[in-house]
Formats: C-alpha cells, sequence, structure tokens
C-alpha cells in the first residue's frame, strides 16, 4: 500500500446527509421489500457494466406498480443505459423488458436519482417479482496514478458502495466485482473475499433502505480504453443499389497519461511489457458483404489493417499509425458499403432504413456521436424513429436529442440530399440497436441524373454541331473573310471537278470492257453502241464540266490549282481521244477479221501511251485531292 | 482497292463513304484524341501503385496553399502571412510564389463544383499534372504542324505523350509548379512562332498571355524572356528580318511585360534586373531597326544613308551601354542571381551557394539520365536538327534554337531535361516523321505501277516496263526493311517509357516501398506516420526544427511550425539550424531556446538501408552552417578528408546533435542478423558511439522502421 489512496468524493459526505433525510421522508414506500440481491460488477473494461438481479416482494397492503431504483448524482451523472427485465413468481420464468423513466418522488434527497422500472400489472400483496437491472457506466475507472511512464502498467480505482442503495429495505445481498486479472493495489477491506480475480463483499443481512458503505478497488487494468471524443457516421443511401457509410472517428487513449520518453526500442523489443498500457489495434465488426472498405486519415491511406470476412459478418482490424499511449489521440475514417437489399425496405408504400444505430467498434466508449443518414435527392415525409427505451427517459439519456433536416451536395445534385441528423452523448456498444428512418421516394427520381449527363451531353454536340454549321465572323466583309469564302468556294468546286473525272475515268473503263467483250464474243455491233454511248456521256460530261472550270478560273483563289486542273483537262482530252482511236482501230480490224497479230502491232504505240496518260491523269487527280 | 470494293454496296451506304480528306480528319482527331488519354493515363501508375496523394517536397506547399487558397479566397490568399514557417520570421507566402499553379488547380476545382461533381480538392491537385501534360500533347501537335506538317505534329504529340523526361515531373500527385509549366512554355513558344509566321496581332496577343500564364506558374520563364529575343537577334543577324517579326516581338514583349509586371513575386525585376535586360536590349535594337529600315528607304541614297547608319549606331551603342553602366552602377538594374550564373557556370554553385549544390536535382545531368529520359530521342534529335536546317524556314530556326539551348541547360541541372523535352520531342518527331514519310512514299509508288498494269485488258509487258522510273535496285526492299526498323524502334521507346514511368518516377517518395524476401511488398509509411503524430499529439503551437528538406512536409502534414523549409529564402536561418545540428548538445540546446524550439524531428535509415537520410546529408548542414558561422569547420567532422560515423570518427562528430539523435539506443539494436548490435545498414559500419545520453532532449516518438526520429526538447531546468 505504497500509494496513498484518492481523497474520496465529497458526494460519499453528501450522500450520508441524504440517507438520513431519505429514511425519513421514504415511509410510503416501505411496502416493498428486497429479500435477496445480487449485484455483479464488471470491471474488465473500461466501461462499467453492473447487473443486479433482484428479488422483490410486495409486503404492504396495496398493489405496486412501479419499483423505485436509486443511484448517486456522482453515478447517474455517467450512466450510459439502465435496462430492467422483470418477471413475477417464485422461479425466475420468462422475463419482459420494463420500460423505466426518471422520477422524482416527493421528499427524495436531491442527491439521489430515481428511475422508476414500470411494472406490466400492479405487484399483488405477497408475490415476488425478479427483476434484473443492467446498468452501465462510463468514466468510472479513474487513473491513479495519473501519468504512468511506457514501462508501467495502468492502474484504476474504481468506488461504489458495498450495499446495494435501495429506497426499500435489503434482506439479504452481495456483491461481486470482477477485475480483469493482475495485479490488485488495494481494496476496502471490510467483508471482503478475494479470490482469483474475483472480489466478494457481503453477505450482509436486513439492511435499512438507503444503506450505503462505501468501498473502493484500486487495480490493474491495461485493456484498452478507446474514448472517441466525437464520431460522425454518415449513411448515404443510394437507390442505385448501395448504402454508404462513412465514420470518422476522433480517438483518445483515456487512461492514464504517458510521462516522459517514449522509447521505440523498448516497444519494439517487449511490446506487452515496455507499453503495456498502449493499444494497437482495435477491431470492428461491419455487417456481412460490406464491401469497397477504406481505412484513412487527412493526409492518406493508412495500409496497416487487415480483414477477414464470412457468411456472418465482416472484421476489420485497423491499427492507427501509431499505438496510442495514455493522453495520445488519433483520427481517421473508415467507409464501406453494404447493399441496398439488407438494409432499405418498404412498407406501406414508405421506405424505411434500418440498421443499426452505434458504430462498429468493440468496446469503444463514443462520447458524442452524430449519426447522418442522407436519403436520395427528392426524398419526401422523413421520420426517424430510434428506439431507445422509454420515451420519457430520453430527457436523461438524450441530453440534447435534435433531429434536423439538412442538405447535402453530392454528385449531380440540384437540390441537395435531405439528411437526418441524430446526435447522442456517450454512446456504448449497448446502444447498438437498430432504428428506423422513413421517408418516401419515387423510382422516377433515380432515372434524373442519368439524363442530366445524357442532356449535358447531348448539348455539347449540339452546340458543336450548330459551331461547324455557323457563320462566327464578326466582320462580314474583311479581306480575309472573303478569302477564306473564296477559297470553300473552290474546294467545292474542285471537289465537283474530281467527281466529273472519276466518271470520265468510269467511262474509260467501260471502253476497255467492251473491248474485252468484243475479243471474246466477236459482236461489233454492241461494241459501236457502247462507243456511242461514251461519246454521249463524254459530250455531257464536259457540258457540266464548262461552267465548274469557268468558275474556278475567275476566282482569285485558284491560282494554284488553276494549272493543275488544266493540265489534267489537257492530258484527259488526249487520252480520250487516243482510247477512241483506238477502239474505231481495233473494231475495224475486227471487221476486217484482222489476225491478233496485226492488230497487236497496230495498236501497240498508243496503248503504251494511254497507260503513260492514265498514269498521269491519276497522279495529277491524287494531286488536286491533296490540296 | 478499296474503291472497287465500295462500289458493290448499296447506294445510300455508297453516300456515307468519306472523302479522303474526311478519313484523313476522322484519323487525325482521333488519333489525337487516343494520344490525349494516353497521356493522361500513363500518369496515373502511382495512383494505382499507391493511392492518390500527393508526392516528394514541394507540392505538399503547393497543395497546402491551394487548400488555404479555396478556403479563404483569392484576397486572403494575396495577403496571407504564413506564421508557421519560418519561425520566428514568418514568410509573405502572397508576395513570394507563383500563383499560377494553385489558381489554375482553384479555378479547375470551382469549375467542377459549378458542374456539381462533389471531388475533393485532394483530387484536382493530383490530377492537375497529368490534365496539363495531356492538354500538352495538343499544344505538341499544333507546334509540330506548325514548323513541319500534321504528321510531324501527330508524331510529336505522340511522343510528348509518355517521353520520361516530362514524364518524371508530371504524374499525378506531383503537385508541382512544372506540371503546369511545360504545358505554358510550349503554349508560349506555339503561339509566338504562330505569330511570327503570320505577323498578326491576334496571335502576338495570344502569346503574350502565354507568357503571362506561365510567369504565373513558374520561375522558368526567365528561359522564354531570353530565348525569344535571342532567336530575334539570330533572324536578324541572318537577314531574315521582317515586319511580321516586328509585329510579333513588339506586341509580345510590351504586353508580355506588363502583364507579367502584375505577379507580385516578379513585380518590377522585369524591368530591372538583369535577366530581363536581354529582351529590352532587343527590343531598343528592333526599333533602331525599324527606323534605320525606314530611313532608308526614305532617303534612296546608299552613300547618305551608309554615314546616317554609322552615326546612328554609334549614338546607339554609346547610350545603351551608358544605360546599363549607369542602371548597374546606380544599382537600379539587379545583377544576376546566383541561381542564374550557375546555369551559366556549372561549378559557380559549388564554389558559391552550398544552398543550391545541396540540391540533388541541381546536380550536372548524368549522361546515363540523358539516356534514361529520352532513349531513342537522343539519335532522332541529331537527325531531325538536319531535317530543320535542311529546309529552314522562321519556325524551323526557333526550334533549333529552343533545341539547341534547353539541350544546353539539360546538361547543366539535372532537372532542366524536362525544359529539353518538349523540344526534343519535336525535333525528334520531324525525323521521324519526315523519314517514315519518305519511305512510305517510296514503297507506295512501287505499289502502285503493278496495280496500274493489271488494269489494263491486253496487259503487254513492255507497257508496264515504261511506267516503272529509274530508281536503285531493292529499294524497295530496302524502304520495307528501314520501315520495320523504325517502327521497332518506335515501339522499343513506347515501351522503355511505359517502363520508366512505372518503375522509377511513379514512386511518391513520401511512402517508401521495398520488396520483402517473400516477395511480397512491404510498405514503409514512417514519414506519414511522424507527421501525423506530430499533428495529433504535440501542442498546436509547437515548434518542429528539422533539415529544411522537410519543412514543407510537417507544415501540410504535420500542421505544425517550423523554422525552416524548402523555400530557402533565408540562408542564415537555415545555417542556424544547420550550426544547431552540428553543435555539441549544450551549445544546440542555447541555440534551440533562443529559437523556441519545443521538438526536433530527424530522419534516419540505418535501421531500414533508406540512404536519403540526414546522416548522408549532414556535411551540407555543416558546410551551409559554417558558411555563416565560421565555428563550424568542415574538417572537425572529417578524418583525412573522409567522411565517417564508426569509431575511427572524429569526436566533434560522434558527440553532434545530429549524431546523438540519429543513433541514440540504435547501440542496442541488431538491425542484421551476424552483425554486431548498432550496425548502421546505410553506411555499413558499427556506430562508433553506442552510450548516448541525451541531457537536455528525451525521445518523444520514433515510427515502427525508426526512419523518423522526433526528440522532445526539455523545458530549462529550476533554478536550484
Amino acid at each position: 500500500m505504497a500509494t496513498p489512496l484518492p481523497p474520496l468524493r465529497r458526494g460519499t459526505l453528501l450522500l450520508l446527509l441524504a440517507i438520513l433525510v431519505g429514511v425519513l421522508a421514504s415511509a410510503a414506500r416501505a411496502d416493498l421489500v428486497i429479500s435477496k440481491a445480487e449485484r455483479r460488477v464488471d470491471l474488465t473494461s473500461y466501461i462499467v457494466r453492473v447487473l443486479a438481479s433482484l428479488k422483490v416482494e410486495n409486503v404492504g397492503p396495496d398493489p405496486v406498480s412501479q419499483v423505485l431504483l436509486a443511484f448517486p448524482n456522482i453515478q447517474a451523472k455517467n450512466l450510459a443505459a439502465i435496462r430492467a427485465f422483470g418477471s413475477e413468481g417464485k422461479l425466475k420464468g420468462q422475463s419482459i423488458v420494463l420500460p423505466i423513466e426518471v422520477v422524482q418522488p416527493s421528499g427524495a434527497p436531491p442527491e439521489l436519482t430515481f428511475f422508476s422500472a414500470l411494472l406490466p400489472k400492479p405487484l399483488e400483496k405477497g408475490k415476488t417479482l425478479h427483476l434484473d437491472v443492467l446498468t452501465v457506466f462510463t468514466h468510472s475507472l479513474q487513473p491513479f496514478p495519473e501519468e504512468i511512464t511506457q514501462a508501467e502498467a495502468q492502474l484504476v480505482v474504481y468506488q461504489d458502495s458495498a450495499h446495494y442503495l435501495s429506497p426499500y429495505p435489503v434482506k439479504t445481498q452481495t456483491l461481486t466485482i470482477r477485475l480483469p486479472g493482475g495485479r490488485v493495489e488495494s481494496y476496502t477491506r471490510q467483508n471482503a473475499k478475494l479470490v482469483d480475480s474475483e472480489l466478494k463483499y457481503g453477505p450482509f443481512q436486513d439492511l435499512p433502505p438507503f444503506s450505503y458503505s462505501p468501498v473502493i478497488v484500486h487495480f490493474e487494468n491495461n485493456n484498452p480504453f478507446a474514448v472517441a471524443k466525437e464520431v460522425v457516421r454518415e449513411i448515404e443511401i443510394s437507390h442505385w443499389g448501395n448504402v454508404q457509410i462513412t465514420e470518422h472517428y476522433n480517438i483518445i487513449h483515456g487512461g492514464a497519461r504517458l510521462k516522459g520518453e517514449f522509447s521505440r526500442i523498448d516497444y519494439q523489443s517487449r511490446p506487452y511489457v515496455r507499453g503495456v498500457s498502449s493499444f494497437r489495434h482495435l477491431i470492428a465488426r461491419l455487417p456481412p458483404r460490406a464491401h469497397s472498405i477504406y481505412y484513412r486519415d487527412e493526409i492518406g491511406n493508412i495500409s496497416t489493417s487487415h480483414l477477414w470476412g464470412d457468411s456472418k459478418k465482416t472484421q476489420l482490424e485497423i491499427e492507427p499509425r501509431f499505438p496510442l499511449f495514455g493522453g495520445w489521440q488519433t483520427t481517421f475514417t473508415i467507409g464501406y458499403g453494404l447493399p441496398l437489399q439488407d438494409f432499405v425496405f418498404t412498407s406501406d408504400g414508405k421506405r424505411f432504413l434500418n440498421i443499426t444505430f452505434g458504430s462498429p467498434m468493440e468496446e469503444i466508449l463514443i462520447e458524442k456521436l452524430i449519426v447522418k443518414v442522407v436519403l436520395p435527392e427528392g426524398s419526401k415525409d422523413i421520420e426517424a424513429s430510434v428506439p431507445f427505451p422509454i420515451k420519457q427517459w430520453q430527457e436523461v439519456i438524450f441530453q440534447d436529442d435534435w433531429s434536423v433536416v439538412q442538405v447535402k451536395y453530392s454528385h449531380l445534385d440540384i437540390v441537395g440530399r435531405p439528411v437526418v441528423v441524430l446526435e447522442k452523448p456517450d454512446v456504448i456498444p449497448e446502444h447498438n440497436l437498430y432504428f428506423q428512418v422513413y421517408y418516401r421516394f419515387s423510382n422516377i427520381s433515380l432515372l434524373r441524373e442519368p439524363m442530366m449527363l445524357i442532356t449535358g451531353f447531348f448539348l455539347l454536340f449540339v452546340a458543336c454541331i450548330a459551331y461547324m454549321r455557323t457563320d462566327m465572323s464578326i466582320s462580314k466583309n474583311s479581306p480575309s473573310y472573303l478569302a477564306k469564302l473564296q477559297w470553300d468556294e473552290v474546294q467545292a468546286t474542285v471537289q465537283k471537278i474530281q467527281g466529273i473525272f472519276e466518271q470520265y475515268l468510269a467511262v474509260h473503263d467501260k471502253l476497255e470492257g467492251s473491248l474485252r467483250d468484243l475479243s471474246r464474243t466477236g459482236d461489233t455491233q454492241t461494241c459501236k453502241a457502247a462507243r456511242k454511248a461514251a461519246d454521249a456521256q463524254f459530250k455531257e460530261l464536259s457540258k457540266e464540266l464548262k461552267p465548274l472550270l469557268t468558275s474556278l478560273q475567275s476566282s482569285p483563289q485558284s491560282y494554284q490549282i488553276w494549272p493543275k486542273v488544266e493540265d489534267l483537262i489537257a492530258k484527259e482530252r488526249e487520252m480520250q481521244e487516243k482510247l477512241m482511236t483506238r477502239h474505231s482501230t481495233v473494231v475495224d480490224s475486227f471487221e476486217k477479221k484482222l489476225r491478233g497479230q496485226d492488230v497487236e502491232n497496230r495498236i501497240g504505240q498508243q496503248q503504251q501511251k494511254i497507260a503513260a496518260l492514265r498514269q498521269e491523269v491519276e497522279s495529277l487527280l491524287e494531286y488536286i485531292s491533296e490540296i | 482497292m478499296a474503291t472497287t470494293a465500295l462500289e458493290f454496296l448499296p447506294a445510300p451506304l455508297r453516300s456515307l463513304r468519306l472523302k479522303t480528306k474526311q478519313q484523313e480528319l476522322l484519323l487525325r482527331v482521333s488519333t489525337l484524341a487516343l494520344i490525349y488519354v494516353l497521356a493522361f493515363i500513363v500518369r496515373l501508375f502511382s495512383v494505382l501503385r499507391y493511392e492518390s496523394m500527393i508526392h516528394e517536397f514541394d507540392p505538399y506547399f503547393n497543395y497546402r496553399t491551394t487548400l488555404f487558397l479555396t478556403e479563404h479566397g483569392y484576397s486572403e490568399f494575396w495577403n496571407w502571412f504564413d506564421f508557421e514557417s519560418w519561425y520566428p520570421l514568418g514568410r509573405v507566402v502572397g508576395g513570394t510564389l507563383f500563383p499560377g499553379l494553385m489558381v489554375t488547380a482553384a479555378i479547375l476545382y470551382r469549375f467542377l463544383r459549378a458542374l456539381s461533381f462533389a471531388v475533393h480538392i485532394r483530387e484536382v491537385c493530383v490530377l492537375t499534372a497529368p490534365f496539363f501534360a495531356a492538354n500538352t500533347t495538343l499544344v505538341a501537335y499544333a507546334f509540330g504542324r506548325e514548323i513541319w506538317d500534321s504528321g510531324a505534329g501527330l508524331v510529336a504529340a505522340a511522343l510528348i505523350a509518355i517521353c520520361p523526361g516530362y514524364i518524371s515531373r508530371s504524374v499525378a500527385g506531383s503537385y508541382d509548379n512544372e506540371g503546369v509549366a511545360i504545358f505554358a512554355l510550349l503554349l508560349t513558344f506555339y503561339l509566338f512562332v504562330r505569330a511570327v509566321n503570320t505577323g498578326s496581332l491576334a496571335w502576338s496577343l495570344a502569346s503574350a498571355f502565354g507568357y503571362f500564364y506561365m510567369v504565373s506558374a513558374w520561375g522558368g520563364y526567365v528561359f522564354i524572356i531570353n530565348l525569344v529575343p535571342l532567336y530575334v537577334l539570330v533572324l536578324l543577324v541572318t537577314g531574315r528580318y521582317s515586319q511580321r517579326l516586328y509585329v510579333a516581338y513588339n506586341s509580345m514583349y510590351v504586353l508580355g511585360m506588363l502583364l507579367a509586371m502584375q505577379i507580385r513575386f516578379v513585380g518590377f525585376q522585369h524591368v530591372q534586373s538583369g535577366e530581363h535586360m536581354a529582351a529590352m536590349g532587343v527590343f531598343f535594337l528592333l526599333q533602331v531597326f525599324f527606323f534605320l529600315d525606314w530611313v532608308k528607304y526614305m532617303l534612296n541614297d546608299a552613300k547618305l544613308y551608309k554615314s546616317f547608319l554609322r552615326t546612328t549606331l554609334t549614338c546607339v551603342i554609346t547610350v545603351g551601354t551608358l544605360a546599363l553602366v549607369i542602371g548597374t552602377a546606380s544599382g537600379y538594374i539587379s545583377p544576376w542571381t546566383g541561381r542564374f550564373y550557375s546555369l551559366l557556370d556549372p561549378t559557380y554553385a559549388k564554389d558559391h551557394i552550398p544552398i543550391i549544390a545541396s540540391v540533388s536535382e541541381h546536380q550536372p545531368t548524368a549522361w546515363s539520365s540523358f539516356m534514361f529520359d529520352f532513349q531513342i530521342l537522343l539519335f532522332l534529335f541529331p537527325a531531325g536538327l538536319y531535317f530543320c536546317f535542311k529546309r529552314l524556314s522562321d519556325a524551323t530556326i526557333f526550334i533549333v534554337m529552343y533545341g539547341l539551348t534547353s539541350m544546353y541547360f539539360a546538361g547543366v541541372m539535372v532537372r532542366l531535361i524536362l525544359v529539353a523535352a518538349p523540344a526534343v520531342c519535336l525535333i525528334s518527331a520531324i525525323a521521324a516523321s519526315a523519314t517514315i514519310k519518305n519511305l512510305t512514299t517510296l514503297i507506295r509508288t512501287k505499289t502502285k505501277s503493278p496495280q496500274a498494269a493489271s488494269g489494263k485488258t491486253t496487259g503487254s509487258k513492255a507497257a508496264a516496263k515504261g511506267a516503272v522510273d529509274q530508281s536503285l535496285p531493292f529499294q524497295q526492299k530496302a524502304a520495307i526493311f528501314l520501315l520495320l526498323g523504325a517502327f521497332y524502334m518506335l515501339s522499343r521507346y513506347a515501351i522503355h517509357c511505359t517502363w520508366v514511368t512505372s518503375e522509377a518516377y511513379s514512386s511518391p517518395s513520401i511512402v517508401l516501398a521495398a520488396r520483402g524476401h517473400n516477395g511480397g511488398r512491404v510498405i514503409f509509411d514512417d514519414y506519414r506516420e511522424a507527421y501525423y503524430w506530430l499533428r495529433q499529439n504535440t501542442p498546436p503551437d509547437a515548434k518542429i526544427m528539422s533539415w529544411w528538406d522537410y519543412g514543407y512536409q510537417i507544415t501540410a502534414m504535420g500542421n505544425r511550425t517550423v523554422i525552416v523549409d524548402n523555400n530557402t529564402w533565408n540562408n542564415t536561418h537555415i545555417a542556424t539550424v544547420g550550426r544547431a545540428m552540428s553543435s555539441y548538445e549544450d551549445e544546440a540546446y542555447e541555440i534551440m531556446q533562443s529559437l523556441d524550439v519545443n521538438y526536433v524531428l530527424v530522419v534516419f535509415g540505418g535501421v531500414t538501408g533508406y540512404s536519403s537520410d540526414d546522416i548522408n546529408k549532414f556535411l551540407w548542414m555543416v558546410r551551409i552552417g559554417g558558411g555563416v558561422f565560421p565555428v563550424i569547420k568542415e574538417p572537425d567532422y572529417l578524418v583525412n578528408g573522409e567522411y565517417r560515423v564508426d569509431k575511427g570518427a572524429t569526436p566533434k562528430m560522434l558527440n553532434c546533435l545530429m549524431y546523438k539523435l540519429c543513433y541514440y539506443r540504435f547501440g542496442e539494436l541488431t538491425t542484421e542478423y551476424g552483425k554486431p548490435p548498432g550496425y548502421d545498414r546505410v553506411r555499413g559500419v558499427e556506430i562508433g558511439n553506442k552510450d548516448i545520453k541525451l541531457e537536455y532532449l528525451e525521445e518523444a516518438f520514433t515510427t515502427s522502421n525508426w526512419i523518423v526520429r522526433i526528440y522532445k526538447v526539455k523545458p530549462p531546468k529550476n533554478r536550484s
């Protein structure tokens, strides 16, 4: 017992005063007697859970419809959750959850806070009731000493009463305190028995109402004291099939503060000895089929995390960037997507989201939890229903419960998405219950954003087309503008001329074809007809060509092209003539039934020239088309 | 062949057939679009390998200022006095940076937000450089078309899209001035060449605005304002002076100067500092030239004109020299800065400004890094110069000058390879495009004649022979062979570029990755671990002392005040830190007390083998510290000119603050199997001082791989 115990809290003294007052004032409540009270206090984690199993007997004449539960104010302010289960009868049967509300009985001392468990039906005279009360306290373990070095274990102090504080007399009672194991520095030794890591007080017999006997336990507790100063949990619903959850954490090690240096070599060589009070990872139990999980902070991704998954859950183990010693803090964000059909349902034409309220982290105390539900754009008739026990209790549990509709802007939003914000202080894993947010949303609104994109692109293309087709120049008679217009005209004309020349070449091919037919069939008549037709076509084409050429010649922009075009025309004329003469020669020789060899001799020269000319024409055409 | 095939199609489909011109346009536009996309996505390796994060050192400052700009608006940004850096001096941020990059990112961010895309500013910053690199390809295309033809433009766009020399500074996350500046540089040059080619006022105006953007983005604008007058001078000397040149240069210079002076960091430097005087001189010269031209035209008398010319020239030269001398003597014209000198004389920085010489990217370039960054472009470059000289024009003269000067600068400083990259790509593109074009025309003329001959009916062989022109034997085969060779080379280039990008240039340098012994990837995220620890677990007003390299990162990621940072504007302040690091602990304590230092941060690679740590940089601290405070002498830390940390090291070395902080309790650690404890894996020696006691500091945090160590400065002892 080297270390002195911290001074008892002032409250204890006040309590003694309260007890006196209470005893005087509680005559009316003496109808009930607690025949047996067993309390189990679990101190293994940072969150203190007290389960009190009470056997309540009605000894008075009138039926009683409520059981009062009393807590000193200093405990009540740390009370995070309270739940009562009751069952009537001698033996423990099917227990039901009892609604609980805060009450202020007349004449009750102000140092005590009273809760009342309402019974489903009044307790008749002589009947007994089994009542299990689970209370969860936060901030009840005080680190002492408040500063430790890296290698020291963390010691904490817990204060409670050995006697069950009750407005009713208690016949027999015990108190069991479960410690996490390890060293127990000191404890109040009166009526106490320490076996392994369990500390037992009692049994005590026949104690009057409001008995109070302070006990103090000073013990080692190295479990992670993970306290989230603030958690913002954003649940965003997309009816394209995803519920996206983003959680921002600001976590601090709430235990004894680190004093002196942090030595990496000590921590690295024996992390569980030199650094026993620190914690380096947290575990989050995500719903099954969670996907696209990420873990990052303000400056980027954090690469130290592990993920396991099966059909029942997804377990995410995250390591902060550095181990957290007492007083150290860190912030990070985790995010994951969930399948929509697992969490959003419809009933009576309304949709509702059904998802757990608290954070998925194991054994973490959240001092302030803000849950934001972001609904799709265009949702209406929004209401939230949070199932925390009884309405009247909300004033205590939700100290400032408020739900406000905000607006969030995401991709392609115009009016913004409605956001339901729920805030709750002191959230513990016991608050991980389902809550619902009801809203109306029509499926047509789903198509709004794709339609917007489609319209946007459509308008873009239309604008491009309009731009290409309209004349945007400012001055309509500047020389450069006129030159551009003329050039366009020239180009159009040249294209037309090209087309005509291609037709010319097609006609040439036809003539050649007719000669080929002739050599096969020997039918000179059709061949002559073909020549006549070609002749007519040539005339027609040259008629078409004439206006084009004059317009081209008159244009000042054509000085580059014009010589080439002239050249082309000349070459083509020559070729045309050559072709015609050859054609007639061949037909002639057929009529005269000359030998093939002679024909060949007669047209050989021409043949060569025609080939050369054709190549020239083609290359000229290509040149023109390249301009 | 295609035309004949098309004739069998039904009429309506035939009318859909594109004309050759349209086909070409379609092909060109789709190629450009593909190149655009390629240039963007090839820079995303770092995002895929690591994450969407800001890289290296300077980008963190840019990111921080951009964040400030988007949060507080432009006028606040303009007047921003940053008290989180250079404690206790602070820094006038608005007046000492080039705001182009930040404003660009902020505008992009606003634009995307206005289109209702809920992006984060970090994503915008990370992707700014790739986006601008993609835009650069378009400019390169236009530039290539301007100086050669559209084929060369396409090749230039393709080459620059993946050129490692450019990628090194424009990967996703490399949010630095150079990212947008190269785009601005090339745009300014393109617009100026276009202005010279057309003589149009509109294009000169555009180039002045391009120059303004460049000035707002990067200090490298000095290159433009010296290269352009040099180019004008060369044109004058070679007798290529024209009215077009007169219009282009004058309007670009006057407007560009007025615009550039609007940037606070440049201001009156643009008319007062020595680096900008060349442009002004050429401006006046051009006026004189124009005047003389006019007088010559009016006089029509050769003799009279000659004497007039002589007097005018003498007057002008005297007045010019006098102005320059008086300006320099009176201090109106400031002399050249050290950075400028070090560009002209590579040895200058080493002797006079250790702080410039200490930066690795300011070292002269090794041949290997030229090869690494340019590969085949290095061979195509001289070939391209040959083609340029063969078809000399105003535009090709410009690109030749740009290529040659920037190649020189690239040789002087590693980081200036970046400036040379566009020029090298453009000139190489001319070579590649011209070669391939020549080869294909050879092949095409050959393949056409047999086709034409086959069209003949009576198919005489003599006719076909007549069509063949007189050419070398095996020409066609050689051409095909060469063409295949060219394609092979270009494909090797593409493979090389992708490999270099993925292996060398996509590491963020904040997160280190190594191969583990079982082949898996091991990530060392120690920097962020330390910075985040600082951010979360030190008082918000804590002052951190570290070597200047980490200043920007500490302020951006750690959100704490630093003594010195990468904006090395105050040499004395840096020297003070260098002095503290190289003094004994008690002396250093006094310096730290006078600077209000709460924490000291050192980077140490001895455990992981990370070689760019503070022990390796230590000699620079000694040198920079010794440059200002003669008590620090470099020989005190060296043994016979040799730098060592083992038992043979000097006592001063073994007991200076930096040594103690790096190796504190390192002597107890076994780093490698089979080696004694305290074995430094970077230096490869067992350290000389294993029993380090700290009196005035205590270890506050060391990251998991020991790369960053943070020490807390103890408060002064109570008077006993």
